[in-house]
C-alpha cells in the first residue's frame, strides 16, 4: 500500500522534473559559457531515480502480491512463481508503459553523459525534444493508464497473469524490445537537434552510430525472443506468421537497418543528410505506431489485451504532434549543403547501399500496406478481412534476390567510385553457389527457376562473407558477420520452408501412426500437480526407418489463476532438425489431437540472428581510425 | 530557361513519384488476389453463388455438434440465426470448445457445408474474435 503511493508519487514528481528540466535548459541554452550547466546532469538523474524508484515500487507490489493495486489484482496471483510476478510488472499495458518512461529516461540521461565531446546547444536541444516525448509519456500514464490505482475493499486474490505469458522467453522479451524501440527516441531526438543545429555532419554520424546501433542490436534480439517464443508456445510450429503486431515491430526494423548504412555513408561521405533524417524520423515513428496499433486494440491479433479507446486517441494525437513538429523542424532548418559533395558515381559502395535502402523501404512499404489495409477498409467498408502469409511471401521473396546480390557485392566496391576489376574469385564463388543450387534444389520442389535464382543468392552472400571472414584481417568485422549471419538466416529459413513436414491427426493412447518413413507411438499419459496448473503429460515415441526412437512428451496444463487449457510443445532440437509435437485434447473425447513437425535447420533461425546481433556489437566496440 | 540541373531534379522526382506509384499500384493488386474475408453463417446463406476464393467463418460452435474420429472433427457454427456445417482435418486449438466462439479459415462447399483448412487460436477463455462478436451482435 505504501509501495503503491510511493510510486505514484514519484511519477508525479517526475513529471515536475520534466518542466523544470526544460526551463532551465533553455535558460542555459542562450548563456555564452561552452559547458552544459552541471545541474541539468543532476536533474536528469534525479528524474530516472524517480522512474525507477516507480518502476521498483510495482515490482514490489507484484512480489508482495499487494491487491489493493488494480494492476496487480489484475495481472497477478498468490500462487504464481516469484519470477512471474516479477516479469507480470511489464506484462501489462500499464506496466509496460512505465518500462518505456523508465527507458526514456535512462537513454537521456546516458546521452548526456556519453555526448562531452558534442556541441553545447545540440545537446540542450536533444535534451528538449526527448524531454517533449517523456511529458508526453509522463501524461500518458498518469491520465490512461496510471499503474497504482487503489482498489478498495481489497480483494483476497488476484486475477492473475494469461499462462501463455508465463514463460522465461517472453518475460525478457519486452524489455529487450523496448530498448530497441526507446532507443529510436534518441536517434529522433538527437537528429531533430542536428537538423536545427545544422550539423549533420561526419562527426554527427560517428557520435549517433553507436546509438543506432544499441537500438539495433536490441531490435533484433527482441524480435527473435518474441519469435522463439511464437513457435514454442503457440503451438502452430512456425516461428513468423506475418501477425499484424509481428509486423508492427519489423517495420522499425527495417528502417532502423536502412538508417544503420546510410549513417555509415554519412560518416566517409558526408551525403545522404536529408535521407539519414527522414529514416530517424520514419524509425521512431514506426515504433509509436507500433505501440499505438497494439495498445489501442486496433489490431485483431493474439496479442490485443485492452481495448481502451481514450488511450488509443492519446497516442494518436501524441503521435500526431511529434510527426507535425519533426517535419516542421525538418523543412524550416534544413539545409542540403552537401551540393559541392554530391557526385555520385553508378559504381561505388553507397550508390549499393543506397540502391538496397531502397528495396528495404519496399519491402517496408509491403508489410506496412498488409497491415494497414484491413484496418482501412473496416473503417471505410465495413468490410473484415485478414491479408495472409501468401501476399507477404509474393511480394518479398522476388526481390530479396537482387538485394541479396548488392548485399554480397556492395562492400567488395570501393567507396566514391570503384572500377570493375578482374575478380575471378568472385565470379567463381557465384557460379558455384548456382552449381550447389541446382544440384539440392531439383528434387525437392516443383518451382525450381524461382527457388535456384533465390538460393543461389543466398548462397553467394555465404560464400562471400564466409571467404572473407576465413582470408582478410578482420578489418571490416562487423559487417561481415553482420551479413554472413543475414545469409545464413535466408538460407535456413528456406530450407526450414522447403523442407518442414508436418501430420496432424487424431490418436487414442496406445494407438500407432505410420506416414512416410516415421511413425509415431502414443505410449501413456501420465497426470502432475504444480503450484499454479495442473497437467497431463503424454508419452510419444517417433520411430524411424533405421530404427533410431525419439522421445516426445508434450503437455496440456490447465492453469488455475485465470482458468485456462494451455498446450506445451515438446521440441528435440539438433543441428540438424527439431522433432516438434504439440496435442490438445478435445473435451469430451478420447481422443487427442496430435501435431508433429520436423523442422530442419531451425535452431540456425535463432543462430543467424545472434549473429546478426554479434556483428552488431563488435561494431559498437570498434572504433575506426 | 531552367539550368540543367534542375532539369535533372525535375526528371528524377518524376521518376522517382512514378515508381512509387507504381509499387503502391501493384502491392495493391497482389493484396487483392490475398486477403481472406470474413463471413457469417448468415452472410453466407444469403450468398447468390459461391465462389471458390479462401474465406473466414466465424460464430459458435453449437452445442452438441462436434463429433471427433480418427482423421476427422466435425462441427456446426452458428450465429444462432443460419448454421453452417464444418469438416476439419488439422490440429484444434486449445480453446475450442461447444459453445465458444470460433472462427475457421477454409472453402465453401455449398451453403451448407464448409471445407476448414485451419482453426484460429485465440488467446484467453473471454476474448471473442471482434469479427465473431459483430456477426453474432454482442455489444
Amino acid at each position: 500500500m505504501l509501495a503503491n503511493q510511493i510510486g505514484y508519487y514519484s511519477l508525479i514528481l517526475g513529471l515536475l522534473f520534466s518542466f523544470l528540466l526544460c526551463t532551465i535548459a533553455i535558460q542555459d541554452f542562450n548563456k555564452v559559457n561552452k559547458k552544459l550547466n552541471a545541474n541539468i546532469i543532476i536533474l536528469t538523474f534525479l528524474q530516472l531515480t524517480f522512474v525507477i524508484v516507480s518502476f521498483f515500487s510495482l515490482i514490489l507490489s507484484f512480489i508482495n502480491s499487494d491487491f489493493s493495486n488494480e494492476t496487480v489484482f489484475n495481472n497477478s496471483h498468490t500462487t504464481k512463481p516469484l519470477f512471474y510476478k516479477i516479469s507480470g510488472t511489464w506484462g501489462n499495458h500499464e506496466g509496460s508503459l512505465l518500462l518505456w518512461l523508465l527507458v526514456l529516461t535512462l537513454f537521456i540521461f546516458l546521452f548526456l553523459l556519453k555526448s562531452n565531446s558534442q556541441p553545447k546547444k545540440y545537446r540542450i536541444l536533444t535534451l528538449l525534444f526527448q524531454q517533449i516525448i517523456i511529458i508526453g509519456f509522463f501524461l500518458f500514464v498518469l491520465t490512461t493508464s496510471n499503474p497504482f490505482n487503489y482498489l478498495f475493499p481489497i480483494p483476497k486474490e488476484g486475477l492473475g497473469l494469461n499462462p501463455i505469458l508465463q514463460d522465461p522467453a517472453l518475460a525478457i522479451h519486452p524489455p529487450i524490445l523496448y530498448l530497441g524501440y526507446v532507443g529510436a527516441s534518441i536517434i529522433f531526438s538527437a537528429s531533430l537537434a542536428a537538423v536545427a543545429q545544422n550539423y549533420i555532419s561526419k562527426e554527427w554520424a560517428q557520435h549517433i552510430k553507436k546509438w543506432v546501433l544499441i537500438s539495433w542490436i536490441f531490435l533484433s534480439l527482441g524480435i527473435m525472443l518474441g519469435s522463439i517464443w511464437a513457435y514454442y508456445e503457440l503451438g502452430w510450429g512456425g516461428f513468423w506468421f506475418w501477425d499484424p503486431v509481428e509486423n508492427v515491430s519489423l517495420m522499425p526494423w527495417l528502417s532502423l537497418t536502412a538508417l544503420l548504412h546510410c549513417i555509415a555513408v554519412l560518416e566517409r561521405r558526408a551525403t545522404l543528410t536529408s535521407w539519414v533524417v527522414v529514416l530517424s524520423i520514419t524509425t521512431f515513428t514506426l515504433s509509436m505506431c507500433g505501440t499505438f496499433l497494439v495498445r489501442s486494440g486496433l489490431l485483431n491479433s493474439v496479442h490485443t489485451f485492452a481495448n481502451d479507446p481514450a488511450r488509443g486517441i492519446f497516442i494518436l494525437i501524441f503521435l500526431f504532434v511529434l510527426i507535425i513538429l519533426s517535419l516542421g523542424i525538418f523543412f524550416i532548418f534544413h539545409k542540403d549543403n552537401n551540393g559541392n559533395q554530391n557526385n555520385f558515381f553508378w559504381l561505388s559502395r553507397e550508390t549499393s547501399i543506397l540502391i538496397n535502402n531502397w528495396f528495404m523501404m519496399y519491402f517496408l512499404s509491403v508489410v506496412l500496406i498488409g497491415t494497414v489495409y484491413p484496418i482501412f477498409l473496416d473503417v471505410i467498408s465495413s468490410e473484415k478481412i485478414s491479408v495472409g502469409p501468401p501476399f507477404y511471401h509474393k511480394l518479398i521473396a522476388p526481390f530479396l534476390i537482387p538485394f541479396l546480390l548488392f548485399m554480397a557485392l556492395g562492400p567488395r566496391l570501393k567507396w566514391i567510385k570503384s572500377k570493375i576489376e578482374k575478380k575471378y574469385s568472385i565470379f567463381i564463388i557465384f557460379i558455384i553457389s548456382i552449381i550447389l543450387t541446382f544440384f539440392i534444389i531439383k528434387n525437392l520442389t516443383t518451382n525450381i527457376l524461382f527457388y535456384t535464382l533465390l538460393l543461389s543468392a543466398a548462397f553467394f552472400l555465404f560464400f562471400t562473407t564466409l571467404k572473407e571472414l576465413l582470408t582478410k584481417k578482420l578489418n571490416n568485422s562487423s559487417q561481415t558477420i553482420a551479413h554472413f549471419g543475414f545469409s545464413l538466416l535466408i538460407l535456413s529459413i528456406l530450407f526450414n520452408g522447403i523442407l518442414s513436414s508436418e501430420v496432424i491427426t487424431n490418436m487414442k493412447i496406445g494407438e500407432k501412426f505410420k506416414f512416410g518413413k516415421e511413425e509415431i507411438f502414443f505410449k501413456k499419459i501420465e497426470e502432475r500437480r504444480e503450484s499454479n496448473f495442473n497437467s497431463i503429460v503424454a508419452f510419444f515415441e517417433i520411430k524411424d526407418l533405421e530404427g533410431n526412437v525419439v522421445e516426445l512428451e508434450p503437455e496440456i496444463r490447465v492453469y488455475n489463476q485465470p482458468l485456462m487449457v494451455t498446450s506445451e510443445a515438446d521440441i528435440k532440437t539438433t543441428l540438424l532438425e527439431d522433432k516438434f509435437i504439440v496435442m490438445n485434447l478435445v473435451k469430451g473425447n478420447e481422443y487427442f489431437n496430435v501435431r508433429y513437425q520436423s523442422k530442419p535447420f531451425m535452431v540456425w533461425i535463432w543462430i543467424s540472428v545472434f549473429l546478426l546481433g554479434l556483428g552488431g556489437t563488435i561494431g559498437l566496440f570498434k572504433t575506426r581510425t | 530557361m531552367y539550368g540543367k540541373k534542375v532539369k535533372l531534379r525535375f526528371l528524377f522526382l518524376v521518376l522517382l513519384l512514378a515508381t512509387v506509384i507504381l509499387t503502391v499500384f501493384l502491392i495493391l493488386q497482389s493484396l487483392k488476389e490475398n486477403v481472406i474475408y470474413f463471413q457469417s453463417p448468415s452472410e453466407i446463406n444469403s450468398l447468390i453463388e459461391i465462389e471458390s476464393k479462401k474465406i473466414r467463418v466465424g460464430g459458435m460452435v453449437k452445442e452438441k455438434s462436434v463429433v471427433i474420429n480418427s482423421n476427422e472433427v466435425n462441427f456446426i457454427i452458428t450465429d444462432f440465426k443460419n448454421e453452417i456445417n464444418v469438416t476439419y482435418s488439422g490440429a484444434v486449438p486449445n480453446l475450442f470448445a461447444e459453445g465458444k466462439g470460433v472462427v475457421a479459415e477454409g472453402f465453401l462447399k455449398d451453403k451448407n457445408y464448409f471445407s476448414a483448412t485451419k482453426i484460429l487460436a485465440k488467446h484467453d477463455e473471454n476474448y471473442m474474435p471482434p469479427e465473431v462478436k459483430e456477426a453474432l451482435g454482442v455489444k
